[in-house]
């Protein structure tokens, strides 16, 4: 499956450019390109290779290491070689490495808060149907649906950062200072979660609502369990299983690169990097970014379906 | 296509005297359909669910066949075979003479006016969108046919013949009760003045008084328009009720096909007789009387893996090592009474030499009654005395095949074949 | 409201604040009512009955007549797990064992769900959680009532499964429900009902979603338990062979009232209620010659928003202008004791009943 969502993507980013009548290579040197080095860049990175022959030396690459060599310059990538940036002239790899716990800490961090606050307003509303609260929930809900991150990012940016000067909006690596990180991941965190803490209440209250009426709690009921019991376990049991299916897709999405929060919060993570690398066109980052970015969605997806069968016993057997 | 189909159709006689009959509305021959089970990414079929496997049976002109069985046993597919809203897997099908069985969505069109179905569900089986007259409207107009005195006329009479107010033309599905809406189902079935029309559960769905009034109006209509029914259900007492003839379905097979009246007084297969006593008797008087009440083992078997030989024998109190191995042929043991077992009931022993129990009817023989056991071995004795003072040629005739070969006598047979039947099972 | 002392005072017994009575079970006017956006849906409307233990009482009805709604009641599943806004209204008293339920403390009605008072649904296919294990759901019934330790109530939910005839049980108690077959299910379901030996049991429409040789069964098994424990059963069901095997009262349910209440035999041989003769003649029945034809009753179920006047059969009812001044249509019928212990409501004299049952309906039946 991976192979073939690679091969698809690599075939994209390699046959669109020439279809499309962009000189990968003219790309690679610049405005101001004299034929010459034009050539040279060319023969350099392998540009007129067969495709078969590139998609096997960029695999090789990633597995083995890979030697570019032109007019006498000879370059060693070592593996994962992921290949060389146009723009930066650094290897991609170490720039997806230093960005990707970025990212992967913005998107986790910002999933625990909004199943917390999503599925606990989910669930309330839904237990309070028709009520103020559920009404007021909903609101907020289609708000926070609606509301672009740009728009709320930079609402709280100017509210609590510039504003109040409560936190101090810059991103401090974990490792650095454990305060700082936080301090520089609230806002992102909660930027982000408002949007997504929104979708899963909207989710959680229909199929919450939905799970209320089935027979299975009736019978919980019936047997004299208490409330609680019935709502915490029982029904929540079976809401958790869309919840974990999109659960799954947003994070894979997510640590692809969440681009316009880190963008509005000027956060150093491979959403940031592949906006970049789109305005410089530079190909092997967008590439790099891309892989990265579908393999964390079949992952993702891998541990929704062990989480599955967990839950639903009825899909083990199949 | 259907051409080639129909050459083979005529060279299998099935049945013998009802071949080129034309009384034979629809005859059904060797009907089957296996759905696939598909897995994994690639979709390989791993396995089948035979639900219907085989089955042979005709429909007169005029007459109501009732199907019974219950779920899984096949019958609401067999009822989509037949009206071809299905393609078999295998056999034939022939309406009035014309294979049918391969027939495509053209083909099938002229045929669509005289064959219509009648289903279970009043609710989701009508459009909520459309009101009843584009809904009962709505066969003239993929027929192409223009009613005399104009659609809406002919539709207004359609909801009068089926007892609903015609000036409801307008309406929706949903402003109508479960039984008006049933009979609105009614109305489109019969719009093009069909021959066959094949009804699935057609009350089931519905309450007690109104069950009533719709078995009446089927009635009603079969009278009035010289109509030919295949009533399928589930409820014993609905299809005593409307049926000429049944047919009683397990795991994809019909074990007994017989009139109403034989059915009902003498049935011979073991499964009839255990479905019939399980029905519970609205008569609280009888309420002590539960000896007579026949308990099956367990649940139907999977129709993945069907048992092999007879399908009944893994409940069955009689079953003996030739039900395991042999499938019983349906035959027309009394006249009009056609049953597909090795040792009915009500009749003489097919298979007297093989008397040893299986193990597993040992266990469902602690379910039936004393009385039930010893009053059917007298019943079998009797008629086995019977048939053999009549010269027992006659019985012997009608089935072929391995079943009554070296039964000359049942009754005094059934004595002599204990020590054959012991070697037959140890094989 | 008004009209609470009314219905209820022609059963014969008191209504209001009155003192427990001495029948294990007793719903006094029982009302359950649900606001809706088109009405007030009357689903159950002045309902009486009585119920010693050991005795099975068979609620018979059409669907919309309010059987499976006056159980719920009984149960107290009407309040527990009620969101939001739109709350059935119950009115009336249900004593059980000495204790009025409507009135009491909701975790004390919860305290008694599931050990005094259990209940078998309709379809054990979706009644049981898919999620978990058919002995975990037995467990769980159990320690809600009794504290063990999960083993011992799990050593109790494999004797349960015995009990209820499925097969090597230490092993089954690990299935989850698909694992089950229909009628395995069901057994699996009773066992979970009975397993704290509930004096009541409430079995709705047990056996309408399975196939008649496994209705058979559970059949079977109910009346055997029901021996066995001596509990007080309540049996709802559409399906008068199924009452007729089970019940030894009968109470026939129209438009969310009681039209005919006594024991099965006179329900079955004297019905004194048009509607019952009605019921009688639609059902084919195995057990007869063939009828020639079914007597069915006309029209449609009521609408429970808008109840007919008078008598709430008036419009389908073959009889309506045999009593005099319209009456049918304008009074709504009382329970009146045609014989002993056994009820019905209609305006027709019993005689003029009686004639017509002995000489119009029971010969055709």
């Amino acid at each position: 499956m991976l192979v073939v969502i690679v091969m698809v993507v690599f075939g994209i980013f390699f046959l669109v450019p020439k279809w499309a009548g962009v000189d990968i290579a003219a790309s690679f040197v610049g405005k101001q390109a004299d034929p010459a080095s034009v050539e040279a860049v060319r023969e350099k990175l392998g540009l007129s290779d067969p495709i078969y022959h590139q998609v096997w030396e960029f695999f090789k690459g990633i597995f083995a290491g890979r030697t570019y060599s032109g007019g006498g310059d000879v370059t060693q990538c070592a593996a994962p070689c992921f290949g060389y940036s146009f723009r930066s002239e650094q290897a991609v790899w170490p720039v997806l490495t230093d960005r990707f716990p970025v990212t992967l800490g913005l998107a986790l961090g910002a999933a625990v808060l909004w199943l917390i606050f999503g599925l606990a307003a989910g669930v309330l509303s839904a237990l309070k149907r028709g009520t103020f609260w559920d009404r007021g929930a909903m609101v907020v809900a289609l708000a926070g649906v609606s509301l672009p991150i740009y728009f709320t990012g930079l609402l709280s940016l100017a509210i609590f950062a510039f504003g109040l000067h409560w936190l101090d909006a810059q991103y401090v690596p974990l490792d650095q200072s454990f305060g700082g990180y936080f301090g520089g991941m609230i806002l992102p965190w909660i930027t982000l979660a408002f949007l997504y803490a929104a979708m899963y209440a909207r989710i959680t209250r229909a199929t919450m609502l939905e799970i209320l009426g089935e027979d299975y709690i009736r019978t919980a009921r019936a047997k004299g369990l208490k409330e609680q019991v019935v709502i915490g376990k029982h029904a929540m049991r079976s809401t958790m299983t869309p919840i974990l299916t999109m659960l799954g897709m947003d994070l894979g999405a997510l640590i692809g690169g969440a681009i316009l929060t880190e963008s509005t919060f000027n956060l150093p993570g491979l959403g940031r990097a592949v906006l970049d690398a789109i305005k410089t066109q530079d190909l092997p980052i967008i590439l790099g970014v891309t892989l990265i970015t579908s393999l964390a969605v079949l992952l993702a997806n891998l541990v929704v379906d062990i989480l599955y069968a967990v839950i639903d016993p009825r899909v083990r057997l199949a | 296509m259907s051409e080639k189909s129909k050459d083979t159709a005529v060279t299998i006689p099935a049945q013998g005297e009802s071949a080129g009959d034309p009384e034979i509305l629809l005859k059904v021959t060797g009907l089957q359909k296996h759905f696939p089970i598909k897995k994994g990414l690639l979709q390989r079929q791993v396995g089948a669910v035979h639900a219907v496997d085989g089955i042979d049976f005709e429909v007169r002109a005029g007459e109501t066949l009732g199907v019974v069985g219950e779920s899984g046993c096949g019958k609401s597919t067999m009822g989509r075979l037949i009206t071809r809203l299905l393609e078999p897997t295998g056999g034939t099908v022939e309406f009035e003479g014309k294979d049918i069985t391969h027939l495509g969505m053209g083909g099938m069109r002229p045929l669509r006016r005289d064959v219509q179905m009648i289903f279970q569900d009043p609710y989701s089986s009508l459009n909520p969108r459309h009101t009843i007259g584009t809904i009962v409207g709505a066969p003239f107009k993929l027929q192409g046919v223009t009613p005399e005195g104009g659609l809406k006329k002919e539709v207004q009479r359609l909801l009068s013949v089926v007892g609903l107010n015609p000036e409801h033309y307008n309406r929706y599905p949903h402003e109508f009760s479960g039984g008006q809406r049933q009979r609105i189902g009614i109305a489109r079935a019969l719009a093009l003045n069909p021959k066959l029309v094949v009804a699935d559960e057609p009350v089931s769905a519905l309450d007690v008084s109104i069950q009533a009034q719709v078995v009446n109006l089927l009635d009603d209509l079969q009278q009035e328009l010289g109509l030919t029914y295949v009533i399928i259900a589930h409820d014993l007492s609905v299809v005593r009720h409307v049926s000429d003839r049944i047919a009683v379905m397990y795991l994809g097979k019909i074990v007994e096909l017989a009139d109403r009246d034989s059915l009902y007084k003498a049935p011979m297969h073991p499964y009839t007789k255990a479905l019939m006593s399980a029905v519970p008797i609205p008569d609280p008087r009888r309420k002590d009387a539960k000896s007579e009440r026949i308990l099956l083992r367990g649940d139907v078997p999977s129709p993945i893996s069907p048992p092999s030989g007879c399908r009944f024998h893994t409940r069955c109190w009689k079953a003996t090592e030739i039900c395991r191995t042999t499938e019983p042929p349906l035959l027309e043991l009394k006249p009009g009474q056609r049953v597909a077992c090795h040792h009915p009931e009500n009749f003489e022993d097919q298979a007297p030499q093989d008397t040893v129990l299986l193990s597993v009817a040992r266990e469902a023989a602690e379910l039936v009654a004393d009385e039930v056991l010893a009053e059917s071995a007298e019943t079998s004795a009797a008629v086995a005395a019977e048939v053999a003072d009549a010269g027992g040629a006659e019985a012997v005739s009608a089935s072929t095949g391995t079943a009554s070969t070296g039964t000359v006598s049942g009754g005094s047979a059934a004595a002599d074949g204990a020590d054959a039947g012991q070697e037959s099972t140890e094989k | 409201m008004s009209d609470l002392t009314k219905s209820g005072a022609a059963v014969g017994e008191p209504t209001g604040a009155s003192p427990a009575p001495t029948a294990f079970l007793e719903v006094r006017d029982l009302k359950v009512h649900f606001p809706t956006d088109d009405g007030l849906v009357k689903s159950v409307d002045g309902l009486s009955f009585q119920l010693e233990k050991g005795k099975t009482l068979g609620i018979v009805g059409e669907s919309g007549s309010g059987k499976s709604v006056t159980s719920l009641g009984i149960m107290g599943l009407h309040t527990a797990g009620q969101y939001g806004k739109r709350k059935a209204q119950l009115s009336g008293e249900i004593w059980l064992d000495g204790t009025e339920l409507l009135s009491a403390d909701p975790d004390h009605v919860r305290k008694l769900r599931g050990r005094e008072m259990s209940m078998i649904f309709q379809d054990p296919l979706s009644a049981l959680h898919p999620y978990y294990t058919i002995g975990h759901q037995i467990v769980e019934a159990y320690r809600v009532h009794h504290p063990v330790d999960k083993k011992t109530a799990k050593r109790r939910a494999v004797e349960m499964l015995d009990r209820v005839g499925i097969p090597q049980p230490d092993k089954r108690v690990d299935s989850y429900p698909h694992e089950f077959s229909g009628g395995m299910r069901q057994r699996a379901m009773i066992a979970m009902s009975l397993v704290n030996n509930p004096e009541l049991l409430i079995a709705d429409e047990p056996t309408t979603a399975l196939d008649v040789t496994v209705q058979a069964q559970i059949l079977d098994l109910i009346r055997d338990l029901q021996k066995e424990f001596g509990s007080a059963v309540i049996v709802i069901t559409h399906d008068l062979g199924v009452v007729a095997e089970l019940a030894d009262d009968i109470l026939v349910m129209y438009g969310g009232r009681c039209i005919e209440r006594g024991p099965a035999d006179k329900v079955f041989y004297e019905p004194r209620h048009p509607y019952t003769w009605g019921l009688l003649g639609s059902m084919p029945r195995l057990d007869r010659e063939q009828q020639e034809r079914l007597i069915p009753v006309k029209g449609s179920p009521p609408s429970l928003i808008n109840v007919p006047s008078g008598c709430a059969f008036n419009p389908r009812c073959p009889y309506a202008d045999i009593p005099k001044d319209n009456v049918t249509r304008t009074v709504r019928p009382e329970l009146t004791e045609v014989d002993t212990r056994h009820w019905a409501a209609c305006h027709m004299t019993q005689e003029q009943r009686e004639r017509i049952w002995t000489e119009e309906i029971a010969p055709k039946l």
